[in-house]
């Protein structure tokens, strides 16, 4: 079979771009980030990565993560189930609102939550008076994370339940099975694999956003640093090796997110090929 | 009315769950995107519209703006290219390395912007690994418009190729051998038989990566250095107003970005709903 740019020097040609491109501008940064890190040894690289703010950093930034997952997890699903199983108006404007946190600047996101709950927004009179502060403190963090990471697990689910269809689910309805058992035994293990890697999207989301969390959080060492608002100050310090050290530990996260949606999709094309 | 049409509607509903999954999901999207996003009109109502404009043509303002259109079309045109070529070479060809080259090409959006930020800040330093090969040529990268233009294109990398691959590869074999069993070069076939082809899809992700890097924040402010009038990108200046505790000028800008945004991105979905009817034959 002859096919379009199957000539040993047209392939060797483009082959040797794309592979000098890719070391270059993704490659080279990766391996950079640990190797700022390690720059002054690895003592000094426990000692940072040890120290109580980037502890403290740590768990903040999982604190995030352990609410604003499950939340949208089970957000997503439901509006996932919502615009694939059943037909009402205002669906498309709903599948539209959804992606809202997509085109809007994460600064933007954190400006609208300032504005609703800050001292001179709309709830922030209420919020004052009974002694309830959200913005500059976590609070206000888990909610712009809610925000920006939302569309991400019914994003992945969408396009998958809509190709696949309910006949199966409306086989166990006649069958008399209640709705939990329904999505339990008949659509998790369809969606199962879509399922986690919207998790896995939204994980790395939550642990690494930057802009939104910039404006509501006010940054308190100790107190309100998730990890990249600390590389940020860390950088600002001049302290380079301390700043790469953290980012170390997103870039960290970033590998294995890739390395886990890298295995979902061998997984699933492994399957492709055995049916 | 409305609600016989919803009774009517509802006899056909087999599945369970409406009720649950249509009040869960109107909370969460009315409390956590729209109430906050109503906040945005509240405060803008309580500017006259000379006001408003006023804030929105303030000269540094209108000077951040052309810094940012022009990077992020100089990172989307970068993409396009690069992109195009990332997923021809992914799908047509096999080499040692090929699945880690592809994981590779989602790392802009598994690293934080903000990591982001700071390596390629680092990098492109006047004592950075290339930096310093640069500096000898006459070039640089930091504080510049090179170095804006150099991050929004990283942070979008993802978008072109991961929406041309899969057409790329759904493309039947028989195109490419009729083209060159006519004789067609390389190059001819290319332009005259797949482009036209991927044309959709190379569009919508140079769009969708064009969005991205309008709003780009993390990625971008460190190797821009935030020069007045220079290095300056909008979603910035709404950061500085808040820093000043000026929140109307905020709202003010803010408006803009999100107008942009929005409008481009509805833009990009109207015309890829086009070019999928004409594909069906007038079945969207």
């Amino acid at each position: 079979m002859i096919r379009i740019g199957d000539a040993p020097r047209v392939r060797r040609l483009l082959i040797g771009a794309a592979l000098a491109l890719t070391a270059l501008f993704l490659l080279l940064p990766l391996v950079a980030i640990f190797a700022q890190a390690l720059m002054s040894g690895i003592d000094v690289y426990w000692q940072n990565l040890s120290s109580v703010y980037t502890l403290s950093a740590i768990g903040l930034t999982l604190l995030v993560a352990a609410i604003t997952v499950p939340v949208n997890l089970v957000f997503g699903v439901f509006l996932a189930w919502l615009v694939t199983r059943f037909d009402f108006p205002g669906r498309r404007l709903l599948q539209t609102l959804i992606d809202i946190p997509f085109a809007v600047s994460p600064v933007v996101a954190g400006l609208v939550y300032l504005l609703l709950y800050g001292r001179n927004g709309w709830l922030g009179g209420w919020l004052d008076a009974h002694d309830i502060q959200i913005m500059f403190a976590w609070p206000g963090i888990v909610l712009v994370t809610l925000f920006v990471t939302c569309p991400f697990v019914a994003r992945e689910l969408i396009p998958l339940m809509q190709t696949q269809g309910s006949r199966e689910e409306e086989a166990a309805v006649t069958l008399g099975a209640s709705g939990w058992t329904i999505f339990r035994r008949v659509t998790l293990p369809n969606i199962r694999h879509a399922l986690l890697y919207g998790v896995i999207l939204t994980n790395a989301r939550a642990v690494g956003e930057f802009g939104a969390v910039s404006v509501v959080a006010g940054a308190i060492r100790g107190q309100t640093n998730t990890l990249p608002l600390q590389v940020e100050q860390l950088y600002q310090d001049y302290n380079t090796v301390g700043a790469f050290t953290s980012a170390s530990l997103l870039a960290l996260l970033a590998l294995l997110t890739l390395a886990a949606k890298a295995a979902l999709e061998w997984r699933a094309a492994r399957r492709e090929t055995a049916t | 009315m409305i609600a016989q049409a919803l009774m009517r509607r509802r006899e056909r509903r087999v599945l369970p769950g409406f009720g649950l999954s249509l009040g869960i999901s109107l909370t969460f999207v009315s409390l956590v995107l729209l109430l906050p996003l109503t906040s945005l009109v509240g405060q803008l109502s309580q500017l006259s519209w000379s006001q408003y404009w006023f804030l929105i043509t303030d000269p540094r303002l209108l000077a951040s703006y052309a810094v940012t259109l022009f990077g992020a079309g100089v990172a989307a045109l970068f993409n396009a290219a690069f992109g195009l070529l990332m997923a021809w070479v992914l799908v047509r060809y096999e080499f040692p390395g090929k699945r880690l080259v592809d994981a590779l090409m989602d790392l802009p959006f598994a690293l934080p912007t903000a990591v982001a930020g700071i390596t390629l800040a680092t990098l492109y330093s006047s004592n950075g690994w290339i930096g310093r090969l640069l500096e000898p040529l006459g070039i640089s990268v930091s504080y510049t418009w090179v170095g804006i233009a150099l991050a929004m294109a990283f942070t979008s990398i993802p978008f072109v190729v991961r929406t041309v691959q899969p057409v790329l590869e759904d493309l039947p074999a028989e195109v490419d051998e009729a083209a060159m069993t006519l004789g067609a070069s390389d190059g001819h076939a290319f332009r005259r038989v797949i482009l036209p082809y991927l044309w959709p899809a190379l569009v919508t992700g140079t769009g969708l990566a064009f969005v991205r890097s309008l709003g780009e924040f993390g990625a971008v402010i460190f190797i821009a250095g935030g020069k007045p009038y220079e290095t300056e990108i909008t979603s910035l200046m709404v950061f500085v107003k808040l820093q000043e505790y000026d929140y109307a000028g905020a709202s003010a800008v803010a408006s803009i970005v999100l107008a942009t945004s929005l409008a481009l991105l509805l833009a990009i979905n109207l015309w890829q709903g086009r070019f999928i009817k004409r594909l069906h034959g007038g079945r969207g």
